[in-house]
C-alpha cells in the first residue's frame, strides 16, 4: 500500500486516533473494574442498598 | 420499550450488560471493513494519499457535534422532564464528545500540514471545532469541580443548553470572520463532491465510529450508575455508624 | 420605591464603595493597554493596526474579571437567598443586578476607551466609532458573563472556572465588535452590518442571559 510522499502524516493521524480511542476504552474498563471491586467490598461487609433491604 | 422504562437504573444495567457485547462485536466488524476500504481507497486527485485522513477527520467532526446535541437533549431530560437517567447520560457523553472533537482537531492539523503547508490554519471549520472543544472542556470542568454529583449535573445541563443555542451563532460568526480575512479561500476539506469510491469508505467509517460512540456511552453510563450506587451505600453506612 | 430600582441603587452603591471594585475594571483595562507595547513594540503603525483588537480584548478581560463579584458577595452574606425568595421574578432581579454591574464596571471601560485608543495611536476619526462598538458590545459581555457567574456561584468555585465557561460564549461578540471597529477605520467592509449584528447579540443576551442565569441559580442552589 503506497501512502505517497506524506505517509508520515497519514500514519501519525491514524496513530493519534488509535491512541485516544484506546485511552478512552482503557479508562472505561479500569473504572468499571474499580467500581465492581468497591461494590464487592461493600457487599461483603454487609452494607446493602435500600431496595435490597425491602425485599 | 418506552424511554421511561429505562428510568430504572437496575433494569438499565441489565439491558446494558446484555446488549453491550453485541454492540462491541458490531463495532469491531465495521471497523475491520471500514479500515480495509479506507486504506485501500484510491488517491484523491488533489490531495493524493492524504485523503485517507479524511476517513478519521470527518466522522470525528460529526461525532463531536453529535455529542453536544446529545448532551443538550439529556439536559432537557434533566431540567424539564426530570428523567432519572438523563443527567447520567449527559455526563457520560461529555468526555467522549470532547475526545472526538480533539481527534478532529489533531487529524485536521495533520491533514493541513501536507495539503496547506501549515499545522494550524484559522479556517472557519477548524476554528469552530476549536471553540466547541473549549465549550466541552468547560462542561468537564463543571463536572470536575462540583462536590455533589447532582448539582454539577444540573449546572452542566444548563451550560449544554446555553452552548447549544450559542453554537450556531458561533459557527456563523466564525464563518463570517473567516470570509472577512481570507476572501480567496479555496480550501475545502472534503471537496465539493465526493467520489463514490471515497464516499462508501467514509460512510462505513462514520458508522463504525458512531457504534463505538454508543458503546462507550452505555459503558460510561454504567460506570456512573455504579459510582452513585457506591456513594449512596457509603453515605448510608456512615449514617448507621452514627445511629 | 420600586423593588427593582432599590436593587439597582443598592448594587451600584455597593460597587462604588471601598472594596466594591467598580473602577478596578477600568484600571485593569488601562494596565493591559499599557503593557501591550511592551509586548509588541512601540511601532505606532503596528499599534494603530491592532489597536481596536487590543482594546476589545482588554475590555473583554476586564469585564470577565469583575464578573464573580456579581453574585459572590450576595451569596456569602445570604442576601442572594432572600432575593431568590422574594416576590419579584428572579429573572428581573438578576437582570437588574446585571444592569447595575454594567453601569459600574462596563460603562467606565467605554468612557476611558477613547483615551486608551489615543495611546495606541488609533485614528482619531475612528475613536468615536470604536467607542460606540464598545458601548454596544460590553452589555453583551456582562449579560453572557452573567450565566457563567450564576453557574460558578452555585458550585462555590470562582475565578478561572468562570473565565473558562464564559470566554468561548463571547467569541461572536468579539468577532463582530472588532470587525465593526476595524470597518470604521479602514473600510472596505461597511460598518453597518457588523455593528447591527453586534447590537442584536447584545439585545438577545439581555433577554436570554437572565433566563439562563436564573435557571442556574435555582437548580444550583436548591
Amino acid at each position: 500500500m503506497n501512502l505517497g510522499p506524506h505517509a508520515d502524516f497519514i500514519v501519525a493521524a491514524y496513530a493519534v486516533t488509535l491512541f485516544v480511542v484506546t485511552a478512552l476504552i482503557a479508562w472505561v474498563l479500569l473504572d468499571y473494574s474499580a467500581q465492581r471491586r468497591i461494590l464487592g467490598d461493600l457487599e461483603e461487609r454487609g452494607v446493602t442498598r435500600r431496595s435490597q433491604r425491602k425485599g | 420499550m418506552a424511554v421511561i422504562d429505562l428510568a430504572n437504573p437496575t433494569r438499565f444495567l441489565r439491558i446494558v450488560d446484555r446488549i453491550l457485547p453485541w454492540l462491541i462485536a458490531a463495532t469491531v466488524a465495521l471497523f475491520a471493513v471500514g479500515l480495509y476500504r479506507a486504506l485501500n481507497a484510491p488517491d484523491d486527485y488533489q490531495q493524493g494519499a492524504t485523503v485517507r485522513i479524511m476517513f478519521l477527520h470527518v466522522p470525528a467532526a460529526w461525532l463531536g457535534m453529535f455529542g453536544w446535541a446529545l448532551m443538550s437533549v439529556a439536559a432537557l431530560g434533566t431540567l424539564v422532564w426530570r428523567h432519572p437517567l438523563a443527567d447520567v447520560s449527559g455526563k457520560a457523553v461529555a468526555p467522549i464528545g470532547a475526545a472526538f472533537t480533539f481527534i478532529c482537531l489533531v487529524t485536521g492539523s495533520l491533514w493541513g500540514r501536507p495539503t496547506w503547508g501549515t499545522y494550524w490554519v484559522w479556517d472557519a471549520r477548524l476554528t469552530s471545532m476549536l471553540v466547541l472543544l473549549l465549550l466541552y472542556l468547560g462542561v468537564l470542568a463543571l463536572y470536575w469541580t462540583a462536590e455533589e454529583p447532582g448539582r454539577g449535573a444540573r449546572a452542566a445541563a444548563i451550560l449544554s443548553l446555553v452552548g447549544a443555542v450559542n453554537l450556531p451563532i458561533i459557527k456563523f460568526s466564525v464563518d463570517w470572520w473567516n470570509t472577512l480575512h481570507q476572501p480567496a479561500s479555496v480550501f475545502r476539506i472534503s471537496g465539493s463532491t465526493i467520489d463514490p469510491s471515497l464516499l462508501t469508505p467514509l460512510l462505513i467509517m462514520a458508522l463504525a465510529f458512531t457504534l463505538l460512540f454508543v458503546s462507550l456511552h452505555l459503558a460510561v453510563m454504567r460506570n456512573e450508575i455504579l459510582r452513585r450506587r457506591i456513594r449512596s451505600m457509603q453515605l448510608m453506612q456512615a449514617q448507621e455508624v452514627h445511629a | 420605591m420600586n423593588p427593582l430600582a432599590a436593587i439597582l441603587m443598592r448594587d451600584m452603591r455597593l460597587a462604588v464603595r471601598v472594596g466594591g471594585g467598580a473602577f478596578m475594571g477600568a484600571l485593569f483595562f488601562l494596565i493591559v493597554i499599557t503593557m501591550t507595547p511592551f509586548a509588541v513594540g512601540p511601532d505606532l503603525a503596528l499599534l494603530a493596526r491592532i489597536g481596536p483588537a487590543i482594546l476589545w480584548l482588554g475590555a473583554l478581560l476586564a469585564s470577565l474579571l469583575a464578573l464573580d463579584r456579581l453574585f459572590a458577595t450576595d451569596h456569602d452574606d445570604g442576601s442572594l437567598d432572600l432575593l431568590m425568595m422574594g416576590e419579584v421574578p428572579l429573572e428581573l432581579t438578576v437582570a437588574t443586578k446585571a444592569l447595575a454591574h454594567w453601569l459600574t464596571t462596563g460603562l467606565p471601560l467605554v468612557v476611558i476607551a477613547p483615551l486608551l485608543g489615543l495611546m495606541l495611536n488609533v485614528d482619531l476619526h475612528a475613536l468615536g466609532w470604536l467607542t460606540l462598538t464598545l458601548a454596544a458590545g460590553t452589555p453583551a459581555l456582562t449579560f453572557i458573563g452573567l450565566v457563567g457567574a450564576a453557574l460558578s456561584v452555585a458550585l462555590r468555585r470562582g475565578g478561572l472556572l468562570l473565565a473558562v465557561l464564559v470566554l468561548p460564549l463571547t467569541v461572536p461578540v468579539l468577532i463582530f465588535g472588532v470587525a465593526a471597529a476595524n470597518a470604521a477605520i479602514a473600510g472596505p467592509t461597511p460598518f453597518g452590518p457588523a455593528f447591527t449584528i453586534l447590537c442584536a447579540l447584545s439585545l438577545a443576551s439581555l433577554v436570554l442571559g437572565p433566563i439562563a442565569a436564573t435557571a442556574a441559580l435555582r437548580h444550583g442552589l436548591e
